[in-house]
């Protein structure tokens, strides 16, 4: 981690995930991702990597599907109309437990939007997106450094949890330039998952299979509560396992007599608001979930007895709100602010919403 | 006492599910055949579709991935990708490749990935009960055109080995069927032709059969093999349309 460079966040996952051992990338071109895949169709093929730019979003997925099938650490990437379409595959592949990792750069919504960085895909990344009952572990980054970090750590749990893992970005993450250490590159081996198609390693004794359907409804719902157990033990992990640190970050939390919550881009915003808040005697905490599905609950089942108010804050017109008030589950007022369309809140008007929850007057 | 007809090692003991008379359990076995004689199970790859042969899997004895519907030639292609040195294909329905899987199939083959994909055409979806497919023929009843296929509404049969065969990457497209021992014999060859251009890297390779559905037509087995001559083959016409190596004469 010597080396600290000058990148946008687009392209702190690319070389991250070079980095990482990825050497398969498949896409198709949506603004505001563009600079990714335009990075690594240019560094992939230095390290001997595969760049496809595919015929759709559907064939793009359908790709990571078969690339994942077959032991590799594969990537794609979109932003919110093409990951809807992307959808179908994610099922599969969340069906199958074939590891990959995704990204989102979010834009505006619903329908064709438009390019501006939004949050109002959380429902689509946190509640699957796709049919059946599965999950799929879903990470925040707030800056480029963590666009690299995550997209690192992303492939590391989507191969332990042989899960699809989603790195859920946004417009203005994706495209700002911030110094990154970049993290150390790996050699990583296709033959290292033994349930990999075409594994060759000499102790496979029998032959390999990759599929979602089960149709004898007793194998189907054996499989179900496979996965489900498997999710249980993820949400143990980043609750109270070794990962519970990883899975949220506290900010002044202690004292607080409101806390505000927020994820990505306007945790950096809410951030500024607490020093604002302290400066004028209010006493602000923060609240910034890092990894939104398993989703962060302990922390505000936690906090909800020595604070008096939450305000969350949104780019949409609140989705990660209804995930808190489930964990505050109506011990203590959970308040909510948004801007939508593309719209960036302000310190000012998110102070605005502070002033009116705990100075009515 | 010599033996002269066993289990070809790459097919599996599982009894076939199919309807009986049905041509998925030849072409299975030709295939197996193909890949037993190029020595190469232990590094094939197949991938299965959506439709009757979902379960393709069951029956061959190599590693498989079940893809989602018309997506296999995506599928194949990551598969591919990551083990060039693997032998990958797919086995598609008429549903799966010429409607919903088009773009798939159509990119695969206009990128020459390294893959062989083998085209089963009856005319109909049978998983589903017998709907239209997009190479049903004018005029024929199915479940979703029971007054007969008409091209002013429903378009016209797809001929899908023309389509492909007028891109520039694909190695190898032609059309077969098994409707008798010699053109069982011819389906064969073929098979073995695209496994062996995959086999020395040379491109996309695309073999369909005109096969029959006996249930779903309604018709016994040797009265829609009748039926398949005297009907499907005017309008898919039996032929090579593309070998750009010369496979054939080799």
């Amino acid at each position: 981690m010597a080396e600290k460079v000058l990148m946008k966040g687009n392209e702190a996952i690319g070389e991250a995930a070079v980095r990482a051992g990825c050497r398969y990338y498949f896409g198709y071109p949506i603004t505001p991702q563009s600079e990714l895949p335009a990075y690594l169709a240019k560094r992939l093929p230095e390290v001997e990597g595969v760049f496809v730019q595919a015929e759709s979003e559907v064939a793009a997925i359908n790709m990571v599907y078969g690339a994942g099938s077959a032991g590799a650490r594969v990537m794609t990437s979109s932003s919110s109309p093409g990951v809807s379409l992307k959808q179908e595959g994610i099922s599969y592949i969340a069906g199958a437990e074939i590891p990959c990792l995704l990204v989102n750069v979010v834009r505006g919504g619903p329908g064709l939007g438009n390019i501006a960085p939004a949050q109002s895909d959380y429902w689509q990344a946190t509640r699957g997106g796709g049919h059946g009952d599965y999950r799929t572990l879903v990470l925040a980054p707030n800056s480029v450094q963590e666009m690299a970090d995550m997209t690192v750590a992303g492939f590391e749990f989507a191969d332990r949890f042989r899960n699809p893992v989603l790195l859920l970005s946004d417009g203005v993450l994706g495209q700002m330039m911030e110094p990154v250490s970049l993290p150390d590159p790996i050699d990583y081996d296709v033959d290292s998952k033994k349930w990999g198609l075409g594994y060759q390693g000499k102790d496979k004794n029998e032959r390999n299979l990759c599929t979602s359907i089960f149709l004898d409804v007793d194998e189907l719902e054996e499989h179900n509560w496979h996965l489900y157990q498997k999710y249980q033990v993820m949400t143990d992990l980043f609750s109270k396992g070794e990962y519970k640190d990883f899975a949220v970050e506290e900010h002044l939390c202690d004292d607080a007599e409101i806390i505000l919550v927020g994820y990505g881009i306007i945790s950096r915003i809410l951030k500024t608001v607490v020093e604002k808040c302290r400066k004028r005697g209010i006493k602000a905490g923060l609240i910034r979930p890092k990894v939104l599905w398993p989703f962060p609950s302990q922390v505000f089942e936690r906090l909800q007895q020595t604070t008096s108010n939450f305000l969350v804050v949104e780019m949409s017109c609140g989705q990660m709100v209804e995930d808190v008030k489930l964990a505050v589950n109506g011990k203590k007022p959970v308040y909510f602010f948004g801007r939508t369309g593309g719209t960036i809140p302000s310190d000012f008007e998110i102070l605005n919403e502070v002033d009116k929850i705990v100075r009515p007057d | 006492m010599k033996q002269v007809f066993s289990r070809p090692r790459s097919m599996s003991k599982k009894p076939f599910h199919y309807c009986p008379g049905c041509d998925h359990g030849v072409v299975h076995r030709l295939i197996a055949e193909v890949i037993d004689e190029l020595e190469i199970q232990d590094r094939t790859i197949g991938v299965a579709p959506v439709g009757c042969s979902v379960f393709a899997y069951d029956y061959f004895d190599f590693d498989f991935n079940q893809a989602a519907h018309g997506r296999a030639p995506a599928v194949a292609t990551g598969i591919k990708r990551v083990r060039p040195g693997s032998i990958v294909f797919t086995y598609q329905g008429d549903g799966d490749l010429a409607a919903i899987g088009t773009a798939e199939i159509i990119h695969a083959a206009n990128r020459g990935e390294n893959i062989t994909v083998v085209f089963i055409n009856n005319a109909i979806y049978g998983m589903t009960g017998g709907q239209m497919a997009p190479t049903t023929l004018i005029g024929m009843k199915t479940q979703t055109s029971p007054y007969g296929r008409d091209a002013a509404t429903a378009g016209n049969p797809i001929r899908m080995s023309e389509i492909i065969a007028t891109l520039e990457s694909p190695a190898y497209v032609t059309r077969v069927t098994v409707n008798n021992p010699a053109n069982l014999m011819k389906t064969k060859k073929a098979l073995l032709n695209a496994f062996t251009l995959q086999k020395e890297g040379k491109g996309f390779s695309f073999v369909e059969v005109v096969s029959i559905c006996p249930t779903n037509w309604g018709k016994k087995p040797t009265d829609s093999h009748k039926w398949l001559t005297e009907n499907m083959l005017p309008v898919f016409k039996l032929g090579t349309f593309k070998d750009i190596h010369g496979v054939e004469k080799s």
